[in-house]
């Protein structure tokens, strides 16, 4: 730990910044962590605990916390453990999973393009998934796997288009915007339109899937989407530390070691891919890849969107929304990123009249 | 203007003398825009038929269509661009930033919940009924991200603003959501609404809306000045001597009342106010006041245009207005943005 404070001469103390953890085994290791961010993960990580206890806990057949962690620890091994383990662990999992997915995605979003209102919809993905699978839903009425199939082909077609189009003598984050913001104004047309011509059954099964739901998910969908997840992390692990620097813009990067558009290209395509499982899976969920970043950075006070504090956000918003949406009109169940939206936004209203109270 | 450079040679700075015969080019699209959207439609009217109907009606012939139907939708196409360009302009310059639009403050979301909430919990089901509701959520929605994003004694900054903005469209946009749901009349109702169209809206609907859109319009050119020094960042504008403050929430009022109205009339049409300050402003330079002269008469035109070809691709039927807009526009701003004298804001 170091504490960064130095004397002047007149005695008065000199602030040279916040304390700091800092961990180092050259030439492998070098992490750098302040307390306050620390303490924000530590936190999150506890609150998405307690919340998965009481998530497998509740529902039409309850079940004790105390309950749960004795399934859990695994000294119930009855029809409760059948319940805990077999129907909703997997919703749970692919929550915390799916969420952090897609809170890694957007700061990857936000750090390439520089903007807090960059996402991975700025691209164009949510759309271009929505187009795919009404597109579907319209010819072939829907389905689980064909709804997923279409979604993930319009999402990246949509993808790999803006970032042709946005090519030009590299990538810069203006471009990319605003060819995002062209491409999807399109394709949100189109899909209006689509709205506009099928039946209204149809319309509301498509706006259900829009909104984005983990209902009737077991571990036939849960396992595929971890074995996705886990590579594209490893991926982002192995490229290291390079956002930050990013974030200061291309000559700093570049001045620092890091190629600008080789780092963009990667990261780019990490985003779309773990944006691509997480629409697979559950539909395009919106808002926690937009919120989750800001949140977090709001949260740990740092200055610019983190990774691993952007994940814990994601995972501990989507749990929560999840358990919110299962419970508010039971029996019946909303689609989860019609609570997202709620939830994330009146948390983010929070926290900025509590930030701009403190200053 | 000549300017001399630091090593003594001259250059010459061009765009100012294209501005204003570019202002006239832009104003004589509009007119031709214009006369074409009385003309053109499902049943197309010959150009002397319409000069009658405006200049002397006498009810034969075609000249109802255009005097009871086309007219109203013109005039309303003119207002509503109008607004959307304006509002436009006025959320990007205030911001600083480029992504931002009346959406993005959560000025359509909130708008879209109190119709909602009409068509659900009131059984209002006619254009008119809507247009106070959707007004009055414009309104909640500026009151909101106003008081969320000035809270305590720092500055309103633009990041602030916009996400103070996006989260109360959110939670809007969430609970309507929720409201559609369980009310599949309204979830009906509000996907024609959603779509945003200039059609079957009566001059009644004109004349509610126009008021608050020349307010707010003038409102607009009257703090565009502002704009200029906000460009600079907020504390080089503030040692310049520009009240930042005062032009944020003058361009705040403006933005809502000219966006308020705007869906209000016609529905949330997107991409109108987006993209056209960005497009006049590879022409116009950065100068705000220019831009939004532009954006006066480019945004209506735009709309117009679009209105035009939604009445004839796909005949018999009609595309909402809010539909063909990004058709329209998009491949033009994508063409725009490649090529390299574009640059950022």
């Amino acid at each position: 730990m170091t504490g960064i404070r130095g004397e002047r001469s007149d005695g008065a103390s000199i602030d040279f910044g916040k304390k700091q953890l800092v961990l180092r085994r050259e030439p492998a290791l070098a992490l750098r962590a302040s307390w306050r961010s620390i303490g924000a993960l530590c936190a999150l990580g506890i609150g998405a605990v307690v919340l998965a206890v009481l998530a497998l806990g509740v529902g039409e057949y309850p079940v004790s916390p105390a309950e749960v962690v004795a399934v859990l620890t695994g000294s119930d091994t009855g029809f409760t453990s059948v319940v805990v383990l077999d129907w909703r662990m997997p919703r749970i999992v692919l929550a915390l999973v799916i969420g952090a997915a897609l809170g890694i995605s957007g700061a990857i979003f936000q750090a390439i393009t520089r903007n807090p209102l960059g996402s991975p919809d700025v691209i164009g993905f949510g759309f271009g998934s929505y187009t795919g699978a009404l597109v579907v839903i319209a010819l072939f009425g829907g389905g689980y796997y064909l709804t997923a199939a279409g979604a993930v082909a319009g999402g990246l077609l949509t993808a790999v288009a803006v970032y042709l189009l946005a090519y030009r003598n590299g990538l810069a984050g203006f471009r990319l915007i605003i060819v995002g913001i062209a491409v999807s104004a399109m394709l949100s047309s189109l899909n209006q339109w689509i709205i506009l011509k099928i039946k209204l059954n149809q319309a509301i099964t498509a706006a259900i899937w829009q909104q984005g739901t983990l209902t009737g998910l077991h571990w036939e969908q849960a396992i595929p989407v971890l074995v996705c997840v886990v590579p594209a992390l490893i991926w982002l692990a192995y490229l290291g530390p390079q956002l930050p620097i990013l974030q200061m813009g291309d000559d700093a990067a570049g001045a620092l070691g890091v190629r600008p558009e080789r780092a963009r290209l990667a990261h780019f395509a990490i985003g779309v891919l773990l944006i691509a499982i997480a629409t697979a899976a559950a539909g395009p969920i919106s808002f926690v890849a937009l919120a989750a970043p800001q949140l977090a950075r709001r949260l740990t006070a740092s200055p610019g969107v983190g990774l691993v504090s952007s994940a814990f956000m994601g995972a501990f918003l989507l749990l929560a929304s999840d358990l919110v949406a299962l419970r508010i009109f039971a029996p019946a169940e909303l689609p989860v990123g019609a609570v997202t939206v709620v939830a994330g936004g009146a948390y983010l209203i929070w926290l900025l009249i509590v930030q701009a109270r403190k200053q | 203007m000549p300017l001399e450079l630091a090593d003594g040679s001259r250059t010459e700075v061009v765009t100012r003398d294209r501005r204003l015969p570019g202002l006239a080019l832009c104003a004589a699209l509009l007119l031709v825009v214009s006369v074409l959207s009385l003309a053109i439609g499902t049943q197309s009217v010959d150009l002397s038929t319409v000069w009658h109907a405006v200049i002397e009606y006498t009810d034969t012939g075609d000249q109802w269509i255009v005097h009871d139907l086309r007219i109203p939708r013109t005039l309303l196409g003119i207002v509503v661009g109008i607004a959307l360009g304006l509002s436009g302009a006025l959320i990007q310059g205030i911001t600083r930033n480029p992504l931002a639009d009346s959406q993005i403050l959560g000025i359509e979301g909130v708008a879209g919940l109190f119709v909602v909430i009409a068509i659900a919990f009131l059984g209002l089901h006619t254009t008119l009924s809507y247009i106070w509701f959707a007004f009055l959520g414009a309104f909640v929605a500026m009151l909101l991200v106003y008081f969320i994003g000035a809270t305590g004694r720092t500055l309103m900054t633009p990041v602030r603003m916009l996400l103070a903005g996006v989260a109360v469209g959110a939670v809007a946009d969430g609970i309507s959501f929720a409201i559609r749901l369980r009310h599949p009349r309204a979830f009906d109702s509000m996907r024609f609404w959603d779509a945003g169209a200039l059609d079957g809206r009566s001059l009644e609907v004109l004349w509610v809306v126009a008021p608050f859109i020349v307010l707010g319009a003038g409102l607009c050119l009257y703090v565009s000045r502002g704009l200029n020094a906000i460009a600079l960042g907020d504390d080089l504008a503030v040692a310049m001597g520009g009240n930042v403050v005062r032009t944020r929430i003058l361009g705040l009022i403006a933005v809502t009342v000219l966006a308020g109205a705007a869906t209000a009339a016609a529905g949330p049409i997107g991409f109108v106010g987006l993209m056209v300050p960005h497009v006049v402003r590879w022409f116009t330079g950065p100068d705000w006041r220019w831009i939004c002269a532009y954006s006066l008469f480019a945004a209506p035109a735009l709309l117009l245009a679009a209105d035009i070809v939604g009445r004839v691709v796909v005949p018999p039927g009609e595309l909402p207005a809010g539909i063909v807009t990004a058709f329209i526009g998009a491949p033009v701003l994508i063409w725009l943005v490649r090529r390299s004298k574009a640059s950022g804001l």
